[in-house]
């Protein structure tokens, strides 16, 4: 580990702020609040002060934006496929253990 | 250095329209983004697909690598001929796609390194352009052991830098990052300023992505370990204990007696646990049944199904 680099593990444990999603993600708070409205996120928390993302959030995020940008697709779109993408990690792992289990 | 045909990557004719061209591009990014393709050379591909794209969606790089002609094939050796590239103007252009950070040799010494790409906020200042480095999103594979027990791992990484004459180049740079124990497949690890450089601005970042390696013996479901475990009948029908496998050694398995065929057994704490979360191990039992060769052991089954009133289907 280089000893001047900031190490930062997104795990079960990480909860991060409205703040620190937009600086990780390089988002602004407008576009995490579409992504809100729109059902691609849940972050837990009431009002955007509290609100707190998972791991599992910031994947969301990412992949989101990924999707927006280098296929040009609009934000009901990128949510769209990435609902079809976690269900299909889902089929994939079902039957990875079936192939184990057979 | 290789040529690269970069129709034939884009599956288009050297008379493919430009509309023709994108509509080819639109599909194969689609189809190989990394984030929908989970095949391991998707990434590779999109990368590829993204730079023929950079070429020939760009009217005077198209006609600069057309006058190549017909005449190279994709993995040739290649050397551009001088003044290859007169007449032409080489505009910096910004594709912005995720993950392609580095493009192949061939282009960045026929088009001089793509358009420095930004984020988000490239602001004019007063003393010019500036701009903070790409993030850098990467996979990183690791095993279901290294993730048990902890560990650490070098990693090379083709950065962009900004070489001689402002030049981009692609240039390796190795980083040990730790694994820290318990870590699972989907979680990340953000390392700040491991990202690009930037230009009069402060580096991106590098996330890295844990991908787990197949296992021989072992499946993963988030922390979960599940095993299949053979037995033979009189094991499952008797009960046994049996030396089972799991990422920490042979553990003893207690196998209850009338047990049946996919009977799930659960070995508490022995899957992938962090500091604070904890992951089992489950085991499945396959039973096994040993085929009747000698006359006696087709005696042994033959009063088996005597003694036994049992019937499978019922």
């Amino acid at each position: 580990m280089n000893e001047d680099c900031s190490y930062t593990v997104f795990d079960e444990s990480t909860w991060i702020s409205l703040s620190e999603v937009c600086r990780f993600c390089r988002v602004d708070h407008q576009h995490i609040q579409e992504m809100i409205q729109e059902g691609v996120l849940a972050p837990t928390g009431t009002s955007p002060q509290d609100w707190r993302f998972g791991v599992q959030e910031l994947k969301r995020i990412q992949i989101t934006i990924r999707l927006q940008q280098d296929l040009g697709v609009n934000l009901p779109g990128a949510a769209l496929a990435l609902d079809l993408l976690e269900e299909l990690e889902l089929l994939r792992n079902l039957t990875k253990n079936l192939d184990i289990a057979g | 250095m290789k040529f690269k045909d970069y129709y034939e990557i884009l599956g288009c004719a050297k008379d493919t329209s430009q509309d023709d061209i994108k509509k080819a591009y639109r599909r194969l990014a689609r189809k190989f983004h990394p984030d929908v393709n989970k095949n391991p050379e998707a990434e590779e591909r999109f990368k590829e697909i993204g730079e023929a794209y950079e070429v020939l969606n760009d009217a005077e790089k198209r006609k600069a690598y057309d006058r190549f002609g017909s005449n190279w094939k994709a993995g040739q050796d290649f050397e551009p001929p001088p003044g290859w590239d007169t007449g032409f103007d080489f505009h910096q252009t910004r594709q912005g796609y995720a993950g392609a950070h580095d493009f192949s040799d061939f282009f960045e010494t026929l088009f001089g390194g793509r358009g420095f790409t930004t984020d988000t906020d490239p602001h004019v200042g007063p003393r010019g352009f500036m701009s903070r480095g790409q993030d850098i999103h990467a996979k990183i594979e690791i095993t279901l052991e290294d993730s048990y027990s902890g560990s650490s791992r070098t990693i090379t990484l083709n950065k962009t830098v900004l070489g001689q004459g402002n030049r981009l180049i692609s240039h390796p740079s190795s980083l040990n990052v730790t694994l820290p124990r318990g870590i699972i497949e989907g979680q990340q690890i953000r390392l700040e300023g491991q990202g690009s450089p930037g230009m009069n601005g402060p580096s991106g970042d590098l996330f890295l992505e844990i991908v787990f390696a197949r296992h021989p013996l072992f499946n993963v479901q988030k922390r979960d370990i599940l095993l299949s475990l053979p037995v033979a009948p009189w094991e499952a029908a008797l009960g046994a204990i049996i030396k089972v496998p799991t990422l920490g050694g042979l553990v003893d398995l207690k196998i209850p007696p009338n047990s049946q065929n996919g009977k799930r057994l659960r070995l508490k704490g022995r899957g992938i646990s962090s500091k604070s979360q904890t992951g089992d191990q489950y085991i499945t039992l396959i039973i096994m049944t040993p085929p009747a060769t000698t006359q006696q052991q087709k005696a042994l089954y033959e009063q088996m199904s005597r003694l036994f009133s049992f019937n499978p289907r019922n």
